[in-house]
């Protein structure tokens, strides 16, 4: 597969925007302006950006508690997310969601849960309804390994295959469900070996390679595009960050992290990018400056916003 | 003269679902055994023939799937009317209901709706033992952002489930097993009863029976009872436990000035109690005697009919509650 000038540098855009958004979060948590609890997905950046360069605003996604990545990437507008984050009115889900339950209906952002394995049950419901509509749309749903510990996985890729349900389940290998390593709560070494029990498609692929994530999420989308029922994507990666923002991560091997930075997904596709003349230094300093401001401005706005007034507490609960 | 037709539980919650699914393309029924066989007891028998395999949706035995494919499909404008066969099983579900379903519009800011109904029958009376026969409104009676009706007859019946299909807001129709086969003249045109009003069967002067689901033939039986014994009763059917229409109610009991509930339910957290609570609160002054419950000990349900039987409420323990207010 080919892939153009052009997708090399959205792909490359799409990770930055969702790096500089999560490192801004990082800051105005830590300062305590920012309330609730935060996951972060720096490192993890290349799963989103590579899957949702694939998707239309018609195609739906779901994510996790760890969501942001998957948002930004997805196509959701920066300044009513960071709105959200700061809990308030001007937010997109109205200041009630925060980080872990955020939804933005109009670009297929169908909801991040806090619960671990959820989406993948609902995200059966939003592929159910594009077979019974008849569209040539599809369903992500992403999830980390933690998650197919739940019976959530089980219960949805068999469903999903039964229905022939046009879903892509898409695993994150970040190594650590919440601070339990994977080689404790995972008997097998590749999760996608699990697919063949429900006579789906798996495959495992380097999950910090933008481009490898990109295209082997294509044949993914094409094979649920064309009623062939699910499939499952494995990305290898690793979370920067602890399970939460405050976590001190004493549980991670020494060296561990500074590996793994070495693999920063974005670092290395700069290289690449800079090796096959796409991009210059200037030019890609040029798109880290528009998505920092961006940012910036979205912070400025969350700032200027209001808090929600009490009666927020009783409106929307019933339609 | 409204035309009218004897009809069957079974056959009135077949045919509310039927006509809301020639009324409207975006209504479906999934859950296990739902299409082929029409559900364990035939409710849906005839759907899939009519309607065929894409709206008739047969599925694995995954209760939280199931629930959860309601709700995203719920949120992609569908309208699912799901089976889950046993209340018991709904236990498999409570995460879609608690966390998902019931929050999502609120918790999005109103981004989406929720209009999907679950059916799920209670079975007390059948020696189905402590997995088959539980009655566990209550825990869905408490949850913003959901509705649970619980019809008593062939006409509740229908016209609630014509109403729940077309609600907005996740509902739990609660189906009593043991009134499935009996029947009732209901009308023949289309007609629906509201979510969230009671409806009141007899009108009295001296106490309000207030009852939950299958129990109003019980508290039937004890009106009649009672007023051989001179006591007349206003019976209140309450259909709807969330939202509960306290407002009829309240009306009853400021005619009467005395209540008691009865529902199969366990006694201790359920729905009389938080009825007693609000009308204690409200209407103090206009009570003369504390307000009572007929319902379910705090013990498991058993599948030995003998102990069943002294598990459930019925007329008897009614009329003797009720007599217990009289002074």
């Amino acid at each position: 597969m080919k892939i153009s000038k052009d997708v090399k540098i959205d792909l490359y855009t799409r990770m930055v925007r969702q790096r500089i958004f999560e490192d801004e979060t990082t800051v105005n948590f830590a300062s305590g302006e920012m309330p609730g609890f935060l996951h972060l997905s720096q490192g993890e950046d290349a799963v989103p950006a590579g899957v949702c360069a694939n998707l239309s605003n018609e195609d739906a996604i779901y994510t996790t508690h760890r969501g942001h990545g998957c948002i930004i990437a997805k196509g959701a507008e920066i300044k009513p997310m960071m709105a959200e984050l700061f809990g308030r009115i001007d937010g997109c889900c109205k200041g009630r969601a925060g980080s872990m339950h955020f939804a933005d209906v109009k670009t297929g952002c169908m909801g991040s849960n806090g619960i671990v394995g959820e989406g993948m049950r609902i995200a059966l419901g939003t592929a159910f309804a594009q077979k019974y509509n008849k569209t040539n749309n599809i369903t992500v749903v992403f999830f980390g390994e933690g998650a197919t510990g739940t019976g959530a996985f089980h219960e949805s890729f068999n469903m999903a295959a039964t229905l022939k349900l046009p879903l892509v389940f898409v695993c994150n290998i970040n190594l650590y469900a919440q601070m339990t390593p994977k080689s404790v709560h995972i008997a097998v070494e590749d999760v996608a070996v699990r697919a063949a029990g429900y006579g789906a498609p798996g495959v495992t692929i380097d999950g910090n390679d933008v481009e490898k994530v990109y295209e082997e999420f294509a044949k993914a989308a094409k094979h649920a595009r064309a009623g062939k029922g699910p499939y499952l994507l494995e990305c290898k990666t690793y979370r920067h960050h602890g399970h939460f923002e405050g976590d001190p991560c004493n549980y991670r091997p020494e060296g561990e992290l500074e590996e793994w930075m070495k693999k920063d997904p974005i670092v290395l596709y700069e290289k690449k990018l800079k090796k096959e003349a796409v991009l210059t230094d200037k030019e890609m300093q040029a798109i880290k400056d528009t998505a920092r401001k961006e940012v910036i401005d979205a912070v400025a706005f969350a700032r200027a916003s209001a808090m929600p007034e009490v009666e927020e507490l009783y409106k929307d609960i019933l339609a | 003269m409204a035309e009218m037709k004897k009809i069957n539980v079974q056959w009135a919650i077949n045919h509310a679902i039927a006509e809301e699914m020639r009324r409207d393309p975006s209504v479906f029924i999934i859950g296990e055994d739902v299409g082929g066989p029409g559900g364990p007891f035939g409710v849906t028998r005839g759907i899939k023939a009519e309607f065929g395999p894409e709206r008739a949706v047969d599925t694995p035995i995954s209760e939280g799937a199931i629930v959860g494919l309601c709700c995203g499909a719920a949120a992609a404008g569908l309208r699912p009317v799901a089976e889950i066969m046993f209340m018991n099983f709904i236990t498999l579900a409570v995460e879609e209901f608690y966390n998902q379903g019931s929050k999502m519009r609120w918790m999005f800011g109103g981004q989406v709706k929720q209009p999907f109904v679950v059916r799920a029958m209670t079975a007390g009376g059948f020696g189905a033992g402590p997995h088959h026969s539980s009655s566990l409104e209550g825990w869905f009676a408490s949850m913003p952002g959901m509705k649970v009706v619980m019809p008593s007859n062939a006409y509740t019946a229908k016209g609630l489930m014509k109403s729940a299909i077309r609600d907005d807001n996740p509902v739990l129709y609660v189906e009593p097993l043991s009134s499935y086969t009996i029947k009732q003249d209901i009308p023949v045109d289309e007609y629906l009863v509201p979510i969230g009003k009671a409806e009141v069967v007899t009108q009295g002067s001296d106490v309000t029976i207030v009852s939950v689901g299958r129990m109003r033939l019980e508290a039937e039986k004890a009106v009649a009872k009672l007023k051989a014994d001179g006591i007349n009763a206003e019976l209140l059917d309450l259909l709807t436990v969330n939202p509960l229409p306290m407002e009829d109610i309240y009306a009853s009991v400021k005619k009467t000035n005395r209540l008691v509930i009865i529902h199969e339910a366990k006694e201790v957290m359920g729905i009389g109690a938080e009825i007693a609570a609000s009308v204690q609160e409200k209407l103090f002054d206009w009570l003369d005697a504390p307000v009572a419950r007929c319902a379910a000990p705090f013990t498991h349900i058993a599948f030995q009919p003998l102990l069943e039987k002294h598990y459930l409420p019925n007329a008897d323990k009614l009329v003797a509650k009720v007599k217990g207010l009289m002074g």
